[in-house]
């Protein structure tokens, strides 16, 4: 068990070398269709390896992403949308195999959250520099108005 | 025995830091010199225990002592010095040791050279220090110990994974870690001057040059991690937003945030509560990180339930430490008493504005890294948050920051003329507009959005030096006077110059990189050309080839550009012998306009190899920012007014007390 959460630790500290000898996307599978090869490379990194620690299928050799790569490229000779290939690897592997979450009730805080900050982030900086009571300075006592008179006076000599 | 005595040594450190957080808080709240006086020693001799105990483990890794277990388990005989040496933080054992002693190291610092601190700010700064090194050095000991022995020894040990044994990468944690843990200082002065009431501009004045120092390794420490990912993993990616890189990126913003809050709160006494809420955060964050990383709550959330001792005792400590910051904050926030006022437009607005999206931008990394494991530790539902999340959210908070940066440094302190900023700034507008043409002549393809982004790199690159030649009159004074101003111009101005030219170019390199890169895929026998962006590139052989612990098949491709010879790259696939791993080595050649980039892979079906081919335009812009940003740092470091222990200048104008 120490070992096994050595190795562990260790896959952790450098959770990239996940795939070490990374040579995704092979010769033999690509589309011979520049244009359609191009559409199932941007759908490629949207998916995520199941089996890596944090790769696109795009990025990883695990034979795992591999066939999936060869799914996306065959619903494409299909004639399917990027979407409808998107939900059709969803519908097999789930939520799991998207690296951009869709937007639902679930996922509500994770895509609210930079828009909530900064709303936050703009209500407090406008009450803050609103003037209060204590920040505003208040107006001169007529003893400070004589001492200022007083002070232009000598600098005016 | 060596061994035994570190071992000792880590012990004797964790009780020197307890008397360390106990003797000095408690003289100086009784206002006892003497025992005040006790925390310079403690954490001098606190940083050399921890040092014996570091240099006892690597005394073990060099001599491969395979009797302790730690060394058994990730080292190997054969393994060349240096990573032996290296070796030490490559497991989370040692790294944990690497991370104390680098606690103790700033420690120890403050008690060197923080001579010119009141003396009761001193003694507790030192004290909620070494309160961090307790908790730390009783996590070494009681779930980590390095020092465990080993009986039978086994004949060799492991091995060190081999696609860490690479000079990058061996001295990439000593830098992230000097970064990351710096950021305590921050947090102990913070927490030292929220028990003693007292907040004002000194204060910042005594933080800023340890969070610059920390800010400036952390830096460094994150980009060496980024080029080593580029050349290693062998597929030209720098950045994957992985848990482990955000987890050192996000003190990184919110450091960058901190050091221009604190420039505030120096010059102006202006955001005083907010820049001590951001030293607690920052640190929080730090150790946010070190939760991450070392808990195992990253490969999933159910081997962190199985084995929790190290996840369980790491996340008590982040409860413990920023929950009591946080409550002594709330507790105490209310007395500080608010600064200087200001407008919306000045400078100290526009510092503001970089606060707020530098934040923004922090928490919504903070969520895309957490809330994976957060959905399913509540429902079990498991989603994945990866590189298309973050390019979509924190991208364009990137955008408004880049375009205020240059403007703030125009507009003067508490009321700004946004109108003649502009005005001063209509060269780089103008540099930013032919950014744009050049990029739509020289590039048909790639998305249209790009060449906007290379310009607003070029926009900020180009308003760090006008900021520079107005503040020395460049194109209006006399030569002379131009010089004269030049050299009298504070380091300080010098170091943003560098810092802010830097974040230009590294926007232009990740743009450029990201939306112009040009990649081949194919199968190619010996004799097969390509063209590669104006390159030919010809595979010419592969060679069996033999390392000092490993074997490769290492290729020759002959690179030429209008029939001239360029270079040979010699990109290979490696096969380490412990443990039996697969690398692969790119060949690269590099040019200021981008770099060719090489990777062999597997024999095809029908004979030849795969080969990936990648032009990567201006990739090195990436790093050269990065690196302009250190060297910022670094000499608004070297700045008297900043030096860290300089004895205040005399001054010649009685200075307004600050209360």
């Amino acid at each position: 068990m120490r070992r096994l959460l050595a190795i562990l630790a260790l896959a952790i500290w450098a959770s990239l070398a996940a795939a070490p000898a990374a040579f995704a996307v092979q010769p033999g599978e690509m589309l011979s269709d520049p244009a359609l090869e191009k559409r199932a490379r941007t759908i490629s990194a949207e998916l995520r390896c199941l089996v890596c620690q944090n790769q696109s299928i795009d990025d990883s050799d695990a034979p795992l992403a591999g066939d999936l790569r060869r799914l996306v490229r065959e619903r494409i000779m299909a004639h399917d949308s990027n979407q409808q290939v998107l939900d059709y690897i969803v519908a097999r592997y789930g939520e799991f195999v998207l690296l951009k979450p869709r937007f639902e009730l679930s996922t509500l805080l994770l895509w609210l959250t930079p828009l909530l900050v900064l709303l936050a982030g703009i209500a407090l900086m406008i009450r803050a520099t609103r003037p209060t009571a204590s920040t505003t300075a208040a107006p001169l006592t007529e003893q400070e108005k004589a001492k200022l008179n007083e002070i232009l006076a000598a600098k005016d000599q | 025995m060596i061994v035994e005595l570190g071992h000792f040594a880590l012990i004797l450190a964790l009780l020197v830091a307890a008397v360390q957080v106990v003797i000095p808080a408690f003289g100086a709240a009784v206002k006892d010199e003497r025992m005040m006086r006790v925390a310079e020693p403690a954490a001098i001799s606190q940083l050399l225990l921890i040092a014996v105990a570091f240099f006892a483990l690597m005394h073990a890794y060099v001599t491969s002592d395979f009797s302790v277990l730690n060394v058994a388990e990730n080292s190997h005989s054969t393994k060349p010095l240096l990573y032996k040496m290296a070796g030490v933080w490559g497991n989370h054992e040692g790294s944990m040791l690497l991370w104390v002693l680098i606690l103790a190291l700033f420690g120890a610092a403050v008690a060197l050279f923080g001579n010119n601190l009141p003396p009761t700010l001193k003694a507790r700064v030192l004290s909620v220090q070494a309160s961090i090194a307790v908790a730390f050095l009783l996590f070494s000991l009681l779930t980590s110990n390095p020092f465990i022995r080993l009986d039978p020894a086994p004949s060799d040990g492991n091995g060190l994974n081999p696609i860490l044994q690479d000079p990058a990468l061996a001295f990439h944690p000593p830098f992230l870690y000097t970064g990351y843990v710096g950021f305590s200082i921050a947090f102990s002065f913070a927490i030292a001057a929220l028990i003693e009431g007292r907040i004002d501009a000194a204060w910042a004045r005594w933080v800023r040059p340890w969070t610059l120092a920390a800010w400036m390794f952390l830096t460094i420490g994150i980009s060496m991690g980024s080029w080593w990912a580029y050349y290693e993993l062998g597929w030209g990616g720098w950045w994957f937003w992985d848990p482990v890189e955000n987890a050192s990126f996000m003190p990184w913003l919110a450091g960058t945030a901190l050091l221009h809050s604190a420039l505030v709160m120096e010059k102006r006494e202006a955001l005083k509560i907010w820049t001590v809420l951001l030293a607690i955060l920052t640190f929080s964050l730090s150790l946010m990180g070190t939760f991450i990383v070392r808990s195992g709550v990253l490969t999933s959330v159910h081997s962190f339930a199985v084995d929790p001792a190290r996840g369980v005792f790491i996340l008590a400590i982040l409860v413990f430490f920023t929950g009591g910051g946080l409550a002594l904050f709330a507790l105490r926030a209310k007395d500080i008493q608010a600064g200087g006022l200001f407008q919306p437009i000045s400078r100290e607005g526009s510092l503001v504005l970089n606060n707020l999206l530098l934040v923004t931008a922090t928490a919504t990394v903070l969520v895309g890294t957490l809330y994976p494991m957060a959905l399913e530790g509540l429902t079990g539902d498991k989603i994945s948050v990866g590189p298309p999340f973050f390019n979509m959210t924190f991208g364009p908070l990137m955008i408004p920051l880049l375009m205020a940066l240059p403007v703030g440094p125009m507009l003067a302190w508490k009321r700004g003329d946004l109108l003649g900023a502009m005005q001063r700034l209509a060269f780089a507008f103008l540099a930013a507009l032919i950014a744009i043409v050049a990029v739509f002549a020289v590039e048909h393809r790639g998305p249209w959005l790009a060449p906007f982004g290379i310009a607003l790199g070029v926009y900020v690159m180009a308003g760090a030096i006008i900021e520079w030649a107005n503040r020395v009159k460049l194109g209006s004074a006399r030569r002379e006077e131009v010089m004269r101003r030049a050299s009298n111009l504070p380091r300080s101005a010098y170091g943003t110059l560098f810092a802010h030219f830097g974040v230009g170019m590294l926007m232009v390199g990740i743009v450029a990189t990201s939306a112009y890169r040009e990649e081949h895929i194919l199968a190619m026998k010996p004799g097969d050309k390509v063209m590669v962006d104006g390159y030919e590139v010809t595979f010419a052989k592969v060679e069996r080839g033999r390392g000092p612990n490993y074997t490769e098949d290492i290729a020759d491709f002959n690179v030429t550009r209008n029939g001239e010879t360029i270079t040979t790259l010699q990109p290979a696939k490696r096969l380490y012998d412990a443990p039996p791993q697969p690398t692969t080595e790119a060949g690269i050649h590099a040019a200021w306009r981008g770099d060719l980039y090489v990777v062999i892979g597997d024999g095809q079906p029908g004979g030849g190899y795969a080969v990936r081919a990648y032009f990567n335009p201006l990739v090195r812009f990436i790093w050269l920012g990065a690196l302009f940003m250190f060297m910022g740092g670094g000499i608004s470091l070297s700045d008297r007014r900043l030096r860290v222990g300089a004895p205040s200048r005399p001054r010649h104008i009685v200075a307004v007390p600050a209360e």
